[in-house]
């Protein structure tokens, strides 16, 4: 695997008032892995996938989305020059190919799963609004382009029953999965999932470690995960971030992570089975 | 769902009518309007002139309130920007309606976006009452600038003329109304199945997530207000032109709240909904105002009371309609479909 | 000099009316995320019943008054059973749409009431005027100020210290936090909106003292947007101070300028607030969380 990386951290602090979410964070996520962030509730990690897409505007550091190293066709958005995310609008970081889905999901209620999915090509497609007005040869021709990315993406993740449901009256776990959907509909580089499997039985769970695994090898997409699921963490990463209020306390294969006493102080425990709780 | 209908392309799918069914419907439903101008009395041909207009008005609207979730206190404003900027376009420079009524458009287009600039920056609620500022300065520049509105006179527009023909008649402007009408929902079907559409219901449902897909969400903002007011500048304009004769007074407040009735009562973000809406509301003077007239015999005093129970009947329908059946006439429409499709059985 | 010192007074009575209304505005703010586009009719109401219980009723002044807030109280206890609450949970453009239908029925039955053309208000802040400084001053505006002032303080006070008002910014900052301090939302918000109205009233009641009733007094309603803009819509001592300097300004743009200008002051200032400082001088940016 290329160690090039696709996210540099370094040094990254976030604070809210009197409250410090992040607290100096330096780390690199590499080309084509998958990266988890764990930590107990509080440590940090929704403000760190936050800063990372753009919500969040830390206070000091920088956050660097590197370039592409050369242009490969399923990939994507490829950038020609390094992003410093504290400085670009959250929509621009999506357009440089960064993905996400939420903690609390956030999918567009009243639309169907087709047009939430339809939107996550938002930055692949073109026309104003005269041309979409008149929904002239051009732009019926681009819709129907993206509509077959998109039904690519719904095999995929296995919902073409589900198409044309309205989100809103989905089950929580399809909805989880609508969500990854439409994140990867960007046809990202890099992909943010937060807390993808909370609130998931364990059937679920399998499903949604399968498709992360899929998306990861099959793709090649740099993904970053945030998740409390420990036994999850450590089959599906392959490198692991521990924070524990703000700071990393911890980095390195799940291996390493698993003996690491600081980690086992802070978070683990003795003899522990962790059954993720609903976020 | 229906059963049997199977498409081959997705073409066929994304069509705007894709089901038999629905294109027998609309085709019903255009005949229907054909036929309507030849056996309806002048009254009622006038009451579907004023629908037509007020149906590109509550397209207009809804585009911005319905779909893009945004509120604006300022039809008013926008309707008369529409129709000064219009009528005197054809007034004092001579211009061919079927050239001022798009410049009219454009021109409200451009106030729109001078009033979203500030407000669409921030959450939903500024922009309501930037809409109100902009209603209330409209309001003051069409009654003090006497030297280019006539002040609080009245400006008169001659009627205008297509291939030959003056549409000062009913029967005349009916066609050009309707084909306008038409042409707007045409227009905003088309936006909604597209991907400028797609991104203001974007915004609107959960604009932080957009935000994460790429929607420029202040940029969208504004193109949805500025497109919103050209049609509103259109509807102006047609207002100007059908009435021949318009005062400030046609574009007060309470129009602003006319036309939110509509879209409410009718249906926010939809095109049956803004139809049913701008029937209802143009209907419903004319029921209330016959209403009165037959209690005038027993109840002398509602002569007097009459001009009000209209304007306060615009605000208890809305409040009515929120707390009852906050998606509106669109919805009872989609519930009668609904029973028709499985009908004669009840599941 | 002397114009200046009557514009100024004329100013400040107007502005402590702006600002009462304005706080009414503000503790609904504050307490529901509310917009109510119909606190401009509170205040009408407040007028006009005040002046039905004096001039039609011809009950003593003091006893209208009461009966009028009493009134008024009840109106804003009415709407907030009858219309917010079936909507609580819909989205807040939802009650905000509300209280734009609730202004048109408010509008129509106070026209449908009493009509539309200016009454007389038989004016119970008395008449004549003193001298401070070699300017002539009227009383009545004074007094205004004055009672105006003392109100807003107490205000204030309320919901620094009280617990009623702290349970009001609670339930502001934080439903669920606020329920489960037993905090009763439902009542809460009730008060919020009862305040509300009676703020409005007693503004219109000093107004109308001032200038009698008419359809003037509903365009008054609607200073309120500048004044809670300017202030912060979330400030109670915004609307105090935006009441003051829209009022000031609106006096001084009229007798300076003239032109008719001062009817729209009040807007433009709107909108360059919002292009400069969109949260007012003394509102408060919040974070939206993810």
């Amino acid at each position: 695997m290329p160690t090039n990386p696709v996210l540099s951290l370094d040094d990254v602090t976030l604070k809210f008032g009197g409250v410090t979410a992040l607290d100096g964070i330096s780390f690199d996520v590499r080309s084509g892995e998958i990266f988890a962030v764990i930590g107990p509730n509080g440590a940090g990690k929704t403000s760190l996938l936050n800063s990372i897409s753009g919500l969040y505007r830390p206070q000091q550091g920088a956050l660097t989305l590197h370039p592409t190293p050369q242009r490969s066709s399923g990939q994507g958005n490829a950038a020609t020059r390094a992003l410093e995310l504290r400085r670009t609008a959250p929509h621009n970081i999506a357009r440089a190919g960064v993905a996400r889905s939420f903690q609390n999901i956030e999918l567009f209620r009243h639309m169907s799963v087709l047009d939430n999915l339809m939107l996550g090509r938002h930055v692949h497609l073109t026309g104003g609004v005269l041309s979409c007005g008149l929904y002239w040869g051009p732009q019926r021709r681009a819709e129907i382009e993206h509509r077959e990315v998109v039904e690519e993406i719904i095999d995929f993740l296995e919902i073409e029953a589900l198409r044309h449901a309205q989100v809103g009256t989905l089950a929580y776990g399809l909805q989880k999965r609508v969500e990854l959907a439409r994140a990867l509909a960007l046809s990202p580089r890099l992909l943010l999932l937060d807390e993808p499997m909370a609130g998931m039985n364990a059937e679920e769970k399998e499903d949604m470690a399968r498709f992360i695994l899929d998306i990861n090898e099959d793709r090649g997409i740099t993904t970053v995960l945030s998740e409390h699921d420990m036994g999850v963490v450590m089959d599906l990463s392959d490198r692991i971030a521990v924070l524990d209020f703000g700071r990393l306390i911890a980095i390195g294969s799940p291996a390493e992570i698993g003996t690491d006493p600081a980690v086992i102080n802070a978070y683990l425990g003795q003899a522990h089975t962790e059954t993720a709780p609903p976020a | 769902m229906r059963s049997g209908v199977f498409f081959e392309k997705y073409s066929e799918e994304m069509a705007l009518r894709p089901y038999p069914l629905q294109r027998m419907r609309l085709g019903l439903f255009a005949l229907a309007v054909v036929i309507f101008p030849f056996i309806a009395s002048p009254y009622w041909l006038s009451l579907a002139n004023q629908v037509a207009i007020a149906t590109v008005g509550a397209l207009g609207l809804n585009l911005l309130v319905g779909y893009t979730g945004q509120i604006s206190l300022g039809q008013g404003a926008f309707l008369a920007i529409g129709a000064y900027g219009s009528g005197l376009l054809t007034l004092r420079m001579d211009l061919p309606f079927w050239l001022s009524i798009p410049i009219a458009g454009l021109i409200t287009a451009a106030a729109g976006l001078i009033i979203g600039l500030p407000s669409l920056r921030l959450k939903g609620l500024y922009l309501a009452i930037a809409t109100l500022a902009a209603q209330q300065i409209v309001e003051w520049v069409i009654t003090h600038w006497t030297w280019l509105t006539g002040g609080t006179e009245a400006l008169v527009i001659p009627s205008p003329k297509l291939f030959g023909f003056r549409l000062d008649r009913d029967f005349n402007f009916y066609w050009f109304g309707v084909a306008t009408a038409a042409l707007a929902a045409l227009f905003v079907a088309n936006l909604m199945r597209s991907r400028v559409g797609r991104s203001f219901v974007a915004i609107r449902d959960q604009d932080i997530a957009a935000g994460a897909l790429g929607v420029n969400v202040f940029r969208t903002k504004l193109v949805a207000f500025a497109t919103s007011s050209f049609l509103v500048g259109i509807t102006g304009a047609l207002i100007a032109h059908y009435r021949t004769i318009i005062t400030w007074e046609r574009f007060t407040l309470d129009t602003s709240i006319t036309y939110l009735a509509m879209i409410i009562v009718g249906g926010l973000g939809t095109i049956n909904g803004s139809f049913f809406g701008a029937t209802l509301i143009v209907l419903l003077p004319a029921l209330i105002n016959s209403v009165g007239q037959s209690l005038q015999t027993t109840v002398p005093a509602a002569a007097r009371i009459l001009p009000f129970v209209q304007q306060g009947a615009f605000g208890l329908i809305i409040i009515l309609f929120l707390v009852l059946e906050p998606e509106g006439l669109a919805k009872l429409w989609r519930n009668i479909k609904d029973q028709f499709k499985v009908w004669p059985f009840s599941y | 000099m002397d114009t200046f010192i009557q514009l100024t007074l004329s100013g400040l009575s107007n502005g402590m009316v702006y600002a009462l209304v304005a706080v009414g505005f503000v503790v609904v703010f504050k307490a529901s995320d509310v917009i109510n586009f119909a606190q401009g009719e509170f205040l009408m109401f407040g007028a006009y019943l005040c002046f039905a219980f004096i001039a039609q009723f011809g009950l003593p002044w003091s006893l209208s008054v009461v009966l009028a807030v009493a009134g008024c109280a009840g109106l804003g206890l009415l709407v907030e059973r009858l219309v917010l609450r079936p909507l609580i949970g819909e989205p807040v453009i939802s009650m905000i749409m509300a209280t734009i239908g609730l202004s048109s029925v408010m509008k129509a039955l106070v026209n449908g009431i009493w009509g539309p053309r200016p009454r007389a208000f038989p004016s119970f802040l008395p008449e004549g005027n003193i001298e401070i400084g070699g300017a002539v001053l009227g009383l009545d505006r004074v007094l205004v100020v004055v009672v105006a002032g003392l109100l807003l303080f107490v205000l204030q006070w309320f919901f620094k210290t009280t617990r009623e008002g702290i349970a009001m910014r609670a339930i502001a900052d934080d439903n669920q936090a606020a329920l489960s301090m037993g905090i009763s939302i439902r009542r809460v918000l009730a008060v919020a909106w009862a305040l509300a109205a009676v703020t409005a009233a007693l503004g219109g009641m000093m107004l109308a003292n001032m200038v009698g009733v008419g359809q003037e007094v509903s365009h008054v309603g609607l200073r309120v947007f500048p004044v809670v803009i300017l202030g912060g819509l979330d400030s109670i001592p915004g609307a105090i101070v935006g009441g003051a300097i829209i009022g000031l300004l609106e006096q001084y743009t009229g007798g300076y300028i003239g032109h008719g200008l001062n009817m729209i002051v009040p807007f433009l200032v709107l909108i360059l607030v919002l292009m400069i400082r969109p949260y007012g001088l003394f509102g408060k940016r919040i974070i939206e969380r993810v």
